[in-house]
């Protein structure tokens, strides 16, 4: 049913453009009424807020129980540059810690690397051993705080630095709580950030999958990531579907390596973005609820209802932040902010007004902290659950945007699951194509971005901006020099042949990388390892 | 028959967010230039060993990590180790303002950060090609 609504057939005053059309292209029409949302059944498809299939909300009680956890992502440096500005979010309210890693630790690098030249520190914090772990959390509590850390090809080893630093300050492993991103699919698909080929890199997940279970029950294995698949281009509808598939494809790999699906599943946590087309925001993350819960209880039939919710964070979008007028990304984050609130999201990060540039400030990621505060606290939003529940307009878009993501889900299915379609190039060919015609929307004039192709300012004053220096990279190289110098060589190469032992045969890499990392391996020598085991991916560049 | 302009498109360092590389190299074809991108993680070395296979007018670079004033320095040694000078040489990314100066000092020609158009890349490449030809 197209808006066959007796507002839309009657003749209407001219308008200002044809047609009206979302940040991903969607048409919107004038007007919605209850025809628009006549098949939808409450009970059957919304359901009260904690009731399946969780369209309204994962809990009876919304943000009257508690507020989602504002987590603001942080890296840069040293890890005592790190640790300095953790203690200073915790000091200003922040409830939650979240680590930024520098390229060279994404990639399983060591900064003495050549190809880590120019880059350490750079784009997040550089942690290649056990010894700057130990410096990044010194004077933090793990088994007081949860920590948030954006690790994917090499999440294990990561992973089991966390684990050891907490081990040595006596914290139990079954009372830590954190999320590890550990989402390798989304890297094929977006962010590119990838070592090895896909299966051996599924492995290395479901490994952290059935090792936690038993050991770090309270742990959220992996955070199953739309939040790159948009920021790379994609239109809302493909975010959802693309992240949905490869959580189904996660779940599906768990269960085939021999996992009970409710054994898992209920660690299994989302991360979206929270673009700037405010309604169709609220509705994917409406959306996206009620096709986890059926995938979760109808596909792999879960029995487990903690299985069937999807939780999630979301963070603000950084590809919306513009170097033209940067005072404008304050007013973009908060708007954008507010729809993963009204959305029902457990957790939030909202960027800094100089992120266009480079790494915040420490004054603008306060300001970016107190934006959150501001919402929660000051504008009576959180007083009720789901206060758009019910809106025409917002149901049909949450079942639009559903009917699209299931109709990738059934192309995806045809081609054998998401590693698959990944080998095939096709979800990077969706997004670069929705890429391109977003950029010539923009350049049309058809979207106006303010400040950038409308009102424009003649001069600009220059803002204050984080600069890191080489310093960083000299602190790194000197520790990792430090490390080698004083560690038993002779405990790192058994504990690397035992890993390599491991990875050639089927046993499970975590408690191999624990010892590895006890004995101060680097993450590089680790990688390595894994490296000469598994080969290297490299994608079939396509434009 | 008038000649292509041959542009390579890469992606040096270890950073992969190559949305911008794609979408320039997209617009760049379809201004007509022939369009050779590299894919991700490319040394300045395959850079150049690249452009001189490809005989290339144009090198366009995408860095947005920070890195490029390690990695810029290199390619132009590089290049003119090469005999590769009249390449003309972009960047695009996030090259903060008093880095500008010091990478046009080594040659590097046009730099374009974010919010700039397509279009404008796609005219500053034409004309400032034409007159490399020209002068040569």
């Amino acid at each position: 049913m197209k808006h066959s609504t007796p507002s839309a057939t009657r003749a209407r005053p001219a308008e200002r453009k044809e047609p009206f059309t979302t940040v991903s292209g969607r048409v919107i029409g004038p007007l919605y009424t209850a025809d628009d949302v006549s098949s939808l059944n409450y009970e059957r498809d919304l359901g009260d807020p904690g009731e399946f299939p969780y369209t309204r909300g994962i809990h009876a009680s919304g943000y009257r129980g508690k507020l989602w956890t504002m987590r603001q992502f942080a890296g840069f440096g040293a890890p005592e540059e790190t640790n300095e500005r953790y203690k200073q979010l915790l000091a200003a309210g922040g409830t939650g810690l979240s680590v930024a890693f520098d390229l060279p630790t994404l990639m399983g690098r060591d900064p003495d690397h050549p190809l880590s030249l120019g880059e350490v520190g750079k784009c997040g914090v550089s942690v290649s051993s056990l010894a700057d772990m130990e410096v990044l959390f010194r004077g933090i509590e793990l088994g007081g705080i949860t920590s948030s850390m954006t690790i994917n090809s090499p999440a294990s080893m990561i992973l089991a630095m966390y684990l050891v630093v907490a081990e040595k300050q006596g914290a139990s492993w079954q009372g830590l709580s954190g999320t590890l991103q550990n989402d390798i699919l989304k890297e094929f698909i977006a962010q590119k950030e990838y070592i090895y080929p896909p299966r051996p890199s599924m492995r290395l997940v479901t490994d952290i999958f059935r090792f936690c279970a038993e050991h770090v029950p309270k742990w959220n294995t992996i955070s199953v990531s739309g939040y790159h698949i948009r920021e790379a281009g994609s239109t809302a509808a493909q975010e959802l579907a693309f992240t949905l598939r490869d959580g189904v494809e996660y779940v599906q790999y768990g269960i085939d390596a021999g996992l009970d699906v409710d054994e898992f599943a209920p660690r299994i946590s989302f991360f979206f973005n929270a673009h700037s087309d405010f309604f169709e925001e609220i509705a994917k993350y409406r959306a996206a609820r009620r096709m986890w819960a059926h995938v979760m209880r109808d596909r792999f039939k879960a029995k487990d209802p903690r299985s069937w919710k999807l939780r999630f964070h979301a963070q603000t979008a950084g590809v919306s932040l513009t170097v033209q007028q940067p005072y404008n990304n304050v007013v973009r984050t908060a708007l954008q902010a507010l729809a993963p609130v009204l959305g029902g999201g457990q957790s939030l990060h909202t960027n800094s007004l100089d992120e266009a540039f480079a790494l915040p400030t420490a004054e603008a990621a306060t300001l970016a902290l107190r934006t959150q505060q501001i919402i929660a606290y000051e504008t009576g939003v959180t007083d009720v659950t789901d206060p758009l529940g019910g809106s025409y307009f917002v149901e049909k878009l949450t079942r639009d945007l559903e009917e699209e993501a299931l109709a990738y889900f059934d192309a995806i299915d045809r081609m054998g699951g998401m590693v698959e379609a990944i080998e095939r190039g096709y979800p990077q060919k969706e997004i670069a194509e929705s890429a391109y015609a977003y950029q010539r929307g923009v350049e049309a004039g058809d979207r106006i971005v303010v400040g950038v192709n409308a009102y424009v300012a003649d001069t600009e004053e220059p803002i204050p901006l984080l600069y890191i220096d080489q310093s960083a990279a000299e602190t790194q190289l000197a520790r990792l020099a430090e490390v080698k110098a004083t560690r038993d060589d002779a405990a790192v190469r058994r504990a690397l042949d035992r890993l390599r032992a491991g990875a050639t045969a089927d046993a499970n890499t975590m408690p191999l990388l624990l010892d590895a990392v006890r004995a101060y391996a680097t993450l590089g020598e680790m990688c390595d390892v894994l490296r000469e085991v598994w080969g290297e991916y490299e994608e079939i560049p396509v434009i | 028959m008038e000649h292509k302009i041959r542009v390579v498109i890469a992606k040096p360092g270890l950073d992969g967010h190559d949305r911008g590389a794609r979408v320039i190299a997209r617009a760049l074809r379809d201004a007509g230039m022939e369009v050779i991108y590299t894919g991700l993680r490319q040394t300045p070395e395959q850079i150049v060993s690249t452009a001189l296979q490809e005989d290339a007018d144009v090198i366009g670079l995408s860095i947005l990590s920070g890195a490029h004033m390690h990695i810029c320095p290199r390619i132009m040694s590089l290049l003119e180790a090469e005999g590769l000078s009249d390449v003309l040489v972009v960047v695009g990314g996030i090259i903060p303002d008093p880095d500008i100066p010091k990478l046009n000092e080594i040659g590097v020609r046009g730099i374009f950060l974010p919010g700039t158009t397509m279009q404008h890349i796609v005219d500053y490449i034409t004309e400032h090609v034409r007159s490399r030809v020209e002068t040569s």
